[in-house]
């Protein structure tokens, strides 16, 4: 049976479309959506309800809709759930499929939870799943888990494309009815860039669903394309299927534009969405107003739906959405739509209203059509399994309710009145003023340079809508310097109208029992507001938290006024003293596609590559991100598993010699005058004295005295320093010193550079460092005496200008070379070729903290943690006892810094010969009761190192006065003891480091 | 997202290219070293959390890198001036709600 009207909507039939249902064929027309094409075959049952499985179908026609939501797909990883089908319009092989329903949408078992309705009630689930402990794991959350959620997610990786882009403009119009259209006609022509967005697939808003009106004696349909085409010969962009989504800091408009949704076939590259970043110079925010559902027993059984939105199925879609249709109101509004579809066939059974007078043209105009008329009336139930089939109507005389009578139908159009659309103007921090008359919140003041026009400030009619829409924009270009006069507008057959607003509909049962809804998609009843009161919830937030009231997609779309309106008479409070709950954005739901844009894949951020990367990619290298930075972690030989490969480089750097790429070290180029005071007064260690051709190790604490970085720094001559950093901390380092520099000591005379990536830096480490360097360096002998531990030259290595540094981080002879960062690769070629006659060994990060730790060189940020001093760390000579002051010094002498039983670095060797977990809490006493007292934890601990067994370091309360003490590091399944030793566990006499004769 | 001016460039931009640095007008002591306890731990730790206006720094970090000052008004987010670090605090009084 069609329910489909010859000669209405805006429908092109001479386009028919197939899509699927739930995996069966319907089809609808060039211009439908999902909802009108499924309601012309006469179905309202489009999906189940969130908590109680109830059988739902369309309450609306646009994006505030609460129930019709599907599953869409086009291919493969294209699938979205939660796609209100009033939005989603119909291209050729659509699948869609109904959501929340097992096995089947007509007969679904998780509507045992709705039969069980009375013990589903608010804060259920804070005060059902308490207890037993054990049902958590078997029966709660696997019923949650399963029940929980609207829809189903995606599986399949999307691969589809977004894209992101910024718009400058003058004027930003959002929402294209009449209102916003009046708004954009005001802006045009004037040289001003105007912007007018409407979320639909065509601008219109309400004149699409009231092509009866005349404007200036034009027929709305005629005046909406001439005004559209006169609005593009001014140059005004109109962007449809476009979403305002959220209204930011000083004019910056979210807007999502939906390219491909409604294409049969999506071109190549095209984006699926586009989020637009918006900067407007003034907003008109035209959202106009969203009809209220009423709220009584049973109104959320499919064939129950706004009336206003009846109306639009009707005239927009050429859809009847009932034969023989009820109507329920409070407001004028809903006797138009009787009346429309009276007038394309319908037999309207009755027109119930709640009001005891109304209109007279209106009560004659249902005369002429013979529609019964019940003043004075409430509703009470409704019944139909999938589908209204009657309607329970009561008279009410005062507070008393009579008995019911049952009206036939196969469909309720309910109207409880209209509530401006404010969320936008809620971004903005706008504040919002309580109407007792409208019985709604009114946009009063913003702090934004935006105006609110139409029913989005309580006016009705298209004819107000107009004249505010021009006035409205006219305030906006008079703001920039544009004055003018507005338009006026005549309009005839205009439909304005006023109502009342109810809280929940009188009846004569009783209510507690009712099934009254006022938020369909969160399954919130009256019954749950008010027992959310009467347990204690006084704010409406918490009746919202409580409740789930608002929550989720809806936003208080169709909920936030009736539910305040409930709330705030169980309160006995008005409603502005129980306040509205806050907007947020998105105004409607918004892909993550939409939010990442470009941002996703390699693309999500920068993956930073030395020089080397390459050379070390072609030999096999397991990498690890480090920051940004990706780095060589170790390189296995055929076979090797992690162990073994960084076991094999930790022996070969320590016998021989190892390569290791160490160009992602941060680094700074201190220059200038003052160079040297500015390194002094920021590193702990002294550094006036240091001679050029000298470096020296640099720890740099904060103000507070705690360790934030460390390196080693090089004087090249009088007024250059070259400044290393950790690979992580140089963007930290270099903004830490332009702070001091540039606010505390602007009288220093000092430039800082960051030069980390103009250097590439190679560490060779190991006994025969020198022997296989001294061949490439002609100029430079390198011999302990000449060429000391810390020493630093500009010489040729290999024939390319070099920065060569005698330092170690490995406790061998080391070097490393700095090189112009594009030959670093030919210098790591050259090296690798002269190393092979020492069986040269490439090593990654793994090996460098090994071979580090043994030497007990902390890794700032791991054997710290931000409340460690250089004394904690057991680097006291790392601190310039004469200097007269430097950043931390001050700090280091707070009460608490010096205090006793501070934890301290120490190393640590397990008795048993196992390796510690890092982050393993330390006890002195394994026995005492839990919770024990946890006196440190292990910061660092290996066992692929050259020491003959794991080793560890750790912070320890006192650590450093119980040298030989053994401490307790107890485990899941048992307690590890371990003695507490040096953290230096190879050479400590530094032997190693010197260059001998043979060199 | 908020639009900053900074001071150095005379341009007024995006957020985006700014970075936050805490409260303005806390010099660090020329001798440390002669505070007291508890003048040190006001100059660390002890900071406003003003209601209305703010004197806060921001560097322009994408930018001029340079620092500079700022009084927001913690209320609307809005910015009522910036100026360069080192000169004194502007007059409330004489500062009118509006664009930075």
């Amino acid at each position: 049976m069609s329910y489909r009207i010859p000669g209405r909507g805006r429908i092109d039939r001479a386009q028919p479309i197939r899509f699927t249902f739930d995996g069966h064929d319907v089809e609808g027309f060039r211009g439908d959506t999902v909802a009108s094409a499924l309601l012309a075959q006469g179905n309202h049952l489009m999906g189940r309800s969130f908590k109680y499985h109830r059988p739902r179908g369309p309450v609306a026609a646009g994006s505030e809709e609460p129930n019709a939501l599907i599953g869409t797909r086009r291919g493969k990883g294209q699938f979205e759930p939660n796609t209100r089908a009033t939005m989603q319009e119909l291209r050729k092989g659509l699948e869609t499929t109904s959501q929340n329903k097992y096995p089947s949408l007509k007969f679904d078992v998780g509507a045992v939870n709705d039969a069980a309705y009375m013990l589903f009630s608010a804060g259920f689930y804070y005060k059902t799943f308490m207890w037993p402990r054990n049902f958590w794991h078997k029966v709660y959350e696997p019923f949650i888990r399963a029940a929980a959620g609207l829809g189903v997610s995606p599986t399949e990786e999307d691969p589809d494309v977004y894209a992101s882009r910024n718009m400058h403009c003058d004027v930003l119009i959002v929402g294209a009815g009449p209102s916003g259209l009046a708004a954009a006609r005001q802006a045009a022509g004037k040289g001003l860039k105007v912007v007018l967005v409407d979320e639909h697939s065509e601008a219109g808003g309400t004149l699409l669903s009231e092509p009866q009106a005349k404007i200036d004696g034009v027929a709305a349909w005629d005046w909406l394309s001439s005004t559209l085409a006169e609005l593009e010969a001014a140059g005004v962009k109109v962007m449809t299927r476009t979403t305002a989504i959220g209204y930011y800091h000083e004019n910056f408009i979210g807007m999502v534009e939906r390219l491909t949704d409604h294409l049969d076939e999506v071109p190549q590259d095209t984006p699926r969405e586009r989020m637009w970043r918006v900067r407007a110079k003034q907003v008109v925010l035209a959202q106009g107003a969203l009809e209220k559902p009423l709220v009584f027993h049973g109104n959320d059984r499919p064939g129950v739906m706004l009336a206003g939105s009846a109306q639009t199925f009707l005239n927009r879609f050429g859809v009847l959405v009932g034969k023989r249709p009820v109507v329920l109101t409070s407001h004028d509004s809903a006797w138009y739509a009787a009346f429309d579809l009276a007038g394309a066939g319908a037999q309207v059974q009755a027109i119930v209203d709640t009001r005891a007078e109304v209109r007279a043209d209106l009560l004659d105009q249902a005369k002429a059509l013979n529609i019964p008329v019940k003043l004075s009336h409430t509703a009470t139930a409704t019944s139909g399994r999938l589908r209204v089939s009657s309607l329970r109507v009561n008279k009410v005389s005062g507070s008393t309710v009579s008995a019911g009578s049952e009206i036939k139908c196969d469909a309720v159009l309910m109207s409880g009145g209209w509530t401006p659309s404010l969320h936008l103007f809620s971004h903005t921090k706008g504040k919002l003023a309580w109407d007792d008359d409208l019985t709604t919140f009114l946009p009063s003041d913003t702090p934004e340079d935006c105006v609110i026009a139409g029913a989005g400030r309580g006016l009705w009619g298209i004819e107000a809508a107009l004249a505010d829409g021009a006035a409205q924009a006219q305030a906006a270009l008079d703001a920039l310097g544009q004055a003018g006069d507005a338009a006026s507008y005549a309009v005839d057959e205009d439909r304005p109208g006023t109502g009342v607003m109810h809280k929940e509909l009188p009846t004569d049962k009783q209510p507690g029992r009712a099934k009254a809804f006022v938020d369909y998609q969160n399954d919130v009843t009256a019954k749950d507001l008010r027992l959310a009161v009467k347990e204690g919830m006084r704010s409406i937030e918490h009746v919202k938290r409580y409740t789930t009231n608002g929550m989720a997609t809806d936003q208080g779309k169709m909920s936030n006024i009736n539910g305040l309106n409930i709330a705030a008479d169980a309160l006995g409070k008005k409603q502005p003293q129980v306040g509205l709950t806050t907007f947020r954005p998105p105004y409607t739901p918004t892909t993550f596609g939409a939010f990442a844009g470009y941002h996703r894949g390699s693309h999500f951020e920068v993956t930073r590559k030395t020089q080397i990367d390459a050379w070390a990619e072609e030999n096999g290298a397991v990498y690890e991100p480090v920051g940004q930075w990706r780095r060589a972690r170790y390189f296995p030989k055929s076979g090797e598993d992690m162990d073994a490969a960084v076991k094999r480089e930790c022996a070969a750097t320590r016998s021989s010699v190892g390569i290791f790429d160490a160009s992602t070290l941060g680094k700074i180029e201190v220059v200038g005058p003052d160079a040297a005071e500015f390194v002094n007064r920021m590193y702990t260690n002294p550094f006036l004295k240091l001679a050029p051709g000298k470096c020296r190790y640099g720890l740099l604490c904060g103000d507070d005295g705690f360790i934030r970085d460390d390196g080693v720094i090089g004087r090249i001559s009088d007024d250059r320093f070259h400044v290393t950093t950790t690979t992580g901390g140089a963007a930290r380092v270099l903004n830490m010193m332009e702070d001091y520099l540039q606010t505390e000591w602007p009288d220093l005379d000092v430039w800082l550079t960051s030069v980390t990536e103009q250097w590439s830096t190679i560490a060779l480490n190991g006994p025969n460092a020198a022997k296989l360097l001294q061949p490439l360096v002609p100029d430079l002998v390198l011999t302990e005496e000449n060429f000391p531990h810390m020493s630093c030259a500009e010489v040729d290595v290999a024939g390319i200008p070099a920065r060569l540094w005698r330092v170690s981080f490995t406790g061998e002879i080391g070097f490393e070379v700095n090189v112009p960062a594009p030959l670093g690769r030919q210098l790591w070629e050259t090296l690798w070729e002269a190393g092979q006659q020492y069986d040269i060994c490439a090593y990654g990060t793994e090996t460098m903290h090994v071979l580090r730790a043994e030497k007990g060189y902390i890794i700032v940020g791991q054997d710290t943690d931000g409340t460690v001093t250089p004394f904690d760390a057991g680097m006291g000579w790392a601190v310039g006892k004469k200097k007269a002051d430097f950043v931390g010094m001050r700090g280091m002498a707070r009460p608490d810094l010096v205090a006793k039983g501070r934890r301290q670095l120490v190393g640590l060797l397990t008795e048993d010969g196992s390796k510690l977990e890092e982050g393993a809490q330390i006890v002195l006493d394994p026995n005492q009761p839990i919770p024990m007292k946890m006196v440190g934890f292990v910061t660092s601990s290996y066992d692929q190192g050259t020491v003959g067994q794991p080793i560890a370091l750790a912070l320890v309360e006192g650590g450093q006065d119980r040298m030989g003490e053994t401490v307790y590091i107890p485990m899941p399944d048992r307690t590890i003891a371990a003695k507490i030793v040096s953290t230096i566990f190879v050479d400590p006499e530094n032997n190693r480091l010197k260059i001998g004769a043979a060199a | 997202m908020l639009l900053i001016h900074c001071p150095h460039c005379e341009e007024t931009l995006p957020e985006a290219e700014f970075a936050y640095a805490g409260q303005a007008h806390i010099v660090r002591p020329a001798d440390p070293m002669s505070q007291t306890d508890e003048q040190w731990e006001e100059f660390l730790f002890i900071r406003e959390n003003a209601k209305g206006a703010h004197y806060e720094r921001w560097r322009h970090l994408h930018g001029c890198g340079r620092f500079f000052n700022a009084v927001r008004d913690t209320v609307s987010d809005r910015f009522l001036t910036t100026y360069p670090s080192g000169t004194p605090r502007p007059d409330l009084s004489t500062l009118t709600e509006g664009k930075a």
